[in-house]
């Protein structure tokens, strides 16, 4: 099967690699009319890690905190109901969460974050300069933060309650407290099994298309570098769902398959380094439980 | 003398004060600790509260017999329905399901009871893990050179295909896992009256573990009931009803897709009736999942 992938996609993007060569990956430039051909991924490829960086910043303690919430604080009665919950929260599909983020949630983040950070700081740092208006990397990022929320969470749950409960009661013992108890005898135990986690995480927030592509703006070629935290921009995926139908010539077509191969790669990377961090763990937990 | 006392008195107040106050730090730092916890709880639940608020405030007023069976109209009169785009979902996912789940079971029945030490099950296990880490934009892409670019048309076909290699993954691993948890001792039950083995996991392991193994099932299909992106590049997208396997149909979520890019108020209402429809339907098989699961007493392992 992956086989028949890796075939597909590298027939499908050889017109644009001979075409442009390395310059695929340097370039800004994007442009499709016929004659004028240019076709540069990075502006696209800095979209999709920056969207990816916002929504980890956010994404990975609020899920380590519901982790900890569940397996270590709250009570059974109540920690049954909400992993529930917070699983019900990966049952919605994106382009609910598309069509929430575009109408509803972009509003609030307007209205709540940007225009303050804007008026505070928006003369003085770079970072927050442009006027708010929602479509744009900052609301991408955090609806991909609270798409891949509970993906992290519900795996670091599963991997807290693997520690053996004898490696609580040992730093308890020792008049620990909560906090303490899980930073020396939880978390270190723990540690690679969280970073897989984390990794497959940003393997899907890498990857998701339709919700990125509905607020996050879609500028095209040079205007998709992001300068602030508030301009709008493109990811490789979005991309490729925008024009993928519009595709005119045959360049242009293989140029956004080799968009795909781009994720693709990027994607089997982030997603082979989660697996191994994950497993390891696993396969180290009950050597340890002895 | 008097002094030495003293100063030990003197030593062990300072000492037991520090650790006091220590101690209360501990206390604090643990607080806000929890506090944080809570904290992110709360702020993982606000969205979905809000989700399924705003589409049943707002998907509601647009549902009616007409809205469910209808041919979408003009964008602007906010006339017609979704009937093509309910009845592309159904067909697409149900013909993928078709595919998908007769291999997914085989393959995890492989996996668990066949498979044994060789280095193959691995190697299988590990490339479906990635495979469901690939994002379903790339598949699409796969889907379209393969099958679109085959036939020549957008297609069921080509949607069906797609979304069928997202499933199968699934499909696999909670079959794997449902398998492992039946007991050895119904295993050997088995061969003790002398059962070839490939009854033995036909009638006795798999009957066992068939809750958990339609989990897999329904939990591959809400999945591949909501995905968007793969089939804007292989089923297209259209206004009229299924007319053909090698032809284009519609579906809920590009349905979604294109009613939410509309600048037009009533499309915009539609488009969360839509976004109603879908979700029930998701939320319908995972609630039946959930009761399947919990009535068994098998737990189903988080989708990743």
């Amino acid at each position: 099967m992956l086989v028949i992938i890796v075939y597909a996609i590298g027939d499908g993007s050889i017109e644009i690699f001979s075409f442009e060569g390395l310059e695929f990956f340097t370039s800004t430039d994007w442009n499709a009319v016929y004659g004028r051909d240019a076709f540069g991924a990075l502006p696209y490829i800095i979209g999709t890690l920056v969207t990816a960086a916002i929504a980890m910043t956010i994404g990975v303690p609020v899920s380590i905190g519901i982790a900890v919430f569940l397996s270590d604080i709250a009570p059974a009665k109540l920690s049954t109901p909400l992993s529930f919950v917070i699983e019900l929260l990966a049952a919605v599909p994106s382009i609910v969460y598309g069509l929430w983020a575009l109408f509803v949630f972009r509003f609030w983040i307007v209205g709540l974050i940007e225009r303050p950070l804007y008026n505070a700081f928006g003369g003085s740092i770079p970072f927050f300069a442009k006027t708010p208006f929602g479509l744009d990397v900052f609301t991408a990022g955090i609806v991909l933060a609270i798409m891949i929320i509970p993906i992290i969470s519900s795996i670091s749950r599963e991997l807290l309650k693997a520690v053996p409960d004898t490696q609580r009661e040992a730093a308890y013992s020792l008049g620990a407290t909560r906090w303490e108890t899980l930073r020396i005898a939880v978390f270190p135990y723990v540690k690679s099994g969280l970073f897989g986690a984390a990794f497959l995480g940003l393997g899907r927030a890498v990857g998701e298309t339709i919700l990125v592509t509905m607020v996050i703006g879609n500028a095209v070629g040079i205007s998709a570098i992001p300068t602030s935290l508030f301009s709008q921009s493109q990811t490789l995926s979005s991309v490729i769902a925008n024009e993928f139908n519009e595709a005119a010539s045959s360049l242009h077509l293989s140029a956004l398959i080799g968009l795909g191969a781009v994720l693709f790669i990027l994607t089997m990377a982030i997603n082979i380094g989660g697996q191994l961090l994950v497993s390891r763990i696993v396969k180290i937990s009950p050597g340890v439980k002895e | 003398m008097e002094e030495t006392k003293l100063d030990k008195a003197n030593l062990r107040y300072q000492l037991q004060s520090t650790m006091e106050q220590k101690s209360s730090r501990k206390r604090k730092i643990n607080k806000v600790v929890t506090a944080f916890c809570i904290f992110c709880v709360g702020l993982a639940i606000v969205p979905l509260g809000s989700i399924l608020f705003e589409v049943i405030k707002n998907g509601v007023p647009a549902l009616s017999i007409e809205f469910l069976t209808q041919r979408p109209g003009s964008m602007i009169s906010g006339r017609g329905g979704i009937g093509p785009a309910i009845q592309g979902t159904l067909i697409t996912v149900g013909i993928a399901s078709i595919i998908a789940a007769p291999i997914g079971i085989l393959a995890g029945i492989y996996l668990a009871e066949f498979a044994g030490n060789s280095p193959y099950p691995h190697a299988i296990r590990f490339f479906s893990d990635v495979l469901t880490g690939l994002p379903s934009i790339v598949l699409g892409i796969v889907g379209y050179i393969v099958v679109v670019l085959t036939i020549g048309s957008f297609s069921v076909w080509a949607g069906s295909f797609v979304l069928s290699i997202i499933m199968i993954p699934i499909v696999v691993r909670v079959t794997e896992e449902s398998l492992k948890v039946v007991p050895n001792s119904v295993r050997e039950a088995g061969y003790s009256l002398g059962i070839p083995k490939w009854k033995i996991v036909l009638h006795i392991t798999l009957k066992t573990a068939f809750s958990g193994v339609l989990t897999g099932i329904v939990l591959g299909i809400s999945r591949i009931a909501g995905e968007t992106a793969p089939l804007i590049m292989t089923i297209l997208g259209t206004s009229l009803f299924f007319t053909g396997f090698n032809e284009p149909v519609d579906a809920l979520p590009l349905r979604i897709w294109r009613l939410a890019s509309q600048p037009y108020e009533s499309a915009h209402s539609q488009g969360w009736g839509a976004a109603l429809v879908l979700i029930f339907m998701v939320l319908l098989f995972s609630v039946t999942l959930r009761f399947l699961a919990m009535r068994k007493g098998f737990k189903v392992k988080a989708a990743i």
